[in-house]
């Protein structure tokens, strides 16, 4: 045991300062309240206090910080999406993520590895080479490449897999990065708590006040606070939010599950994902590897995982990399995954006027954390929808122009 | 969930069927207005609840309906869409 814990375990005082102060009673109003301690939510809440001087913030989270899906991802960060909407705002979030570290003062061990979507069959080739095309025209580096790139990139792979689903190329993207993912919510949340902002964990919203269809203030069971503002960006748990103030959406609940295997010595540097195997997968810093797979078939409000899914997912695992076969699955888990129609978020002003929804995140919301943060605080600060989130409101569904994303977005990650 | 009672063949694996999505009776196309018609298309009751829920036996192409605690994962119970039909549409 380090010489510096012992000692803390010692003395009554704590020399080391906590990543965020820890507020002992709601005020009775706030300027705006934040549903959901997740990424997102404290991220906002960091922008909202450091590029709009709004402090008199409180993020209410039922469980603990980071507890949702932000510490249950797979934390792959890239931006060779499909639409002109999603590149756009996929790439500036990149360029946040980029000095978020230096921004934090914290180590958020962001590594960038190059991001590899292997493509089976000609018509994955198709969309690969669309979306190299959209990625290149809104200056995205992302290219085609041929088996040969790939096996240099990744020599232990098997390009046949197993000879039933040839690998006849890949999309791509040199920028495709992982990051530590509960970094991410103690930085934004340290950041936010330094500048004033109150973060109330084990704090649950029961219902939300709203007159004359105008928000009003929040039900907590820790009581009611009145604000003229509220965020809802509390992912699996959106619909249960939009009903309290009677919006309907198309957002449906699935659980997403994810895996990682007993460490290694370090042998696969990129991000690989496989549509056609259903597999994601990289190699975290403490040498396990990270392994995702598609969305449960069914509706379910839960985290609990399943035998069927870590056998699945092996077996794809096992016709990409056979060498794996004797290599032990140590931890699995599962999040609610916040799905939509589309495959592209919900962001942005509704009809119930204060009532600002960051949602419909559902398994591609973590890469997004920064720039969701950014824009949902310009557009709660200014009520006025900043101009990257313009395609992604909740009106869109009505007005039938869906932002089709699932090209890149289904099991791209 | 790991079983699965199709009202024709019994109870099976779960792996043997494939979910539908929640019953929702369908407005008539005919008459509907636009908003509302795309309510029906996109909206969903996405908050945890007892719902019904179409399933199929994938092996047999039986379509059934399931009424399923989806916060539990628990089912209450399955039928035959007639039971339905002939109550001129559940809500
Ligand atoms: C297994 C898995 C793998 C994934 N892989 C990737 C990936 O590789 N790349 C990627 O970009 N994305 C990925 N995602 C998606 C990504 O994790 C999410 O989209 C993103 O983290 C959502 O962040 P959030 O802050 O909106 O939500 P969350 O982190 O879920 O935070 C929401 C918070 O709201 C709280 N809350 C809920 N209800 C209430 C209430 N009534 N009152 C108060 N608080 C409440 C919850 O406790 C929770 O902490 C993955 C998701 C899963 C589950």
């Amino acid at each position: 045991m380090p010489w510096r814990l012992l000692r803390f375990a010692l003395s009554k005082k704590h020399p080391e300062p906590r990543m965020f102060a820890q507020p002992d009673k709601l005020k009775t109003s706030y300027d705006a309240v934040i549903i959901g301690g997740g990424g997102h939510g404290l991220a906002a809440a960091y922008y909202l206090a450091r590029d709009h001087g709004m402090t008199n913030i409180a993020v209410l989270e039922k469980g603990y910080i980071g507890g949702g899906n932000t510490g249950r991802n797979t934390t792959i960060i890239r931006s060779n999406y499909l639409t002109p909407e999603g590149v756009k705002f996929y790439d500036a979030s990149l360029d946040l993520w980029k000095d978020l570290s230096q921004d934090f003062d914290l180590n958020l061990f962001y590594s960038t590895r190059g991001h590899y979507t292997l493509a089976h069959t000609d018509a994955a080739m198709r969309t690969m080479r669309w979306r190299a095309e959209v990625n290149k025209h809104y200056g995205i580096d992302s290219e085609v490449v041929g088996p040969e790139e790939i096996r240099r990139a990744s020599p232990q792979i098997d390009l046949s897999c197993g000879g039933h689903s040839p690998i006849l190329g890949a999309l791509y993207h040199a920028p495709g990065a992982v990051a530590r993912h509960d970094a991410v919510a103690w930085g934004y949340g340290r950041g936010a708590s330094m500048r004033g902002v109150e973060i109330h964990q084990q704090t649950q919203v029961m219902g939300i006040d709203v007159q004359g269809g105008k928000v009003c203030g929040v039900h907590t069971d820790k009581g009611y606070i009145s604000t003229p503002k509220v965020l809802c960006a509390v992912a699996g748990s959106t619909p249960r939010i939009t009903d309290m103030v009677g919006l309907r959406t198309p957002i449906y609940i699935h659980p997403l599950q994810a895996m990682v295997s007993e460490p290694m010595k370090p042998w696969l540097d990129p991000i690989l994902v496989s549509g056609s195997l259903h597999i994601y997968v990289s190699q975290s810093a403490r040498g396990e590897l990270v392994m995702g797979a598609s969305l449960d078939p069914y509706e379910l409000h839960s985290t609990r995982s399943t035998l069927d899914f870590v056998e699945g997912l092996s077996a794809h695992m096992l016709d990409m990399f056979p060498f794996l076969s004797h290599v032990k699955v140590v931890r699995q888990w599962a999040g609610m995954a916040d799905m939509t129609p589309d495959f592209a978020p919900i962001m942005g002003k509704t009809p119930v006027e204060g009532f600002y929804l960051d949602a419909g995140w559902g398994t591609w919301g973590f890469k997004a954390t920064p720039i969701s943060g950014k824009t949902m605080a310009y557009t709660l600060a200014n009520d006025r929808n900043h101009e990257l989130i313009e395609g992604f409101s909740l009106s869109r569904f009505a007005r039938y122009a869906l932002t089709g994303e699932k090209g890149a977005a289904s099991v791209g990650h | 969930m790991k079983i699965l009672t199709c009202p024709i063949n019994g109870t099976r694996p779960i792996s043997e069927f494939i979910y539908g999505g929640e019953y929702r009776a369908m407005p008539d196309p005919q008459v509907v207005s636009d908003e509302a018609w795309a309510d029906y298309v996109f909206n969903r009751n996405g908050a945890p609840g007892i719902k019904l829920e179409w399933w199929c036996h994938a092996s047999s192409t039986t379509w059934f309906i399931v009424e399923r605690d989806t916060a539990r994962d628990r089912v209450v119970r399955s039928f035959l869409f007639d039971e339905i039909r002939y109550q001129g549409g559940a809500k």
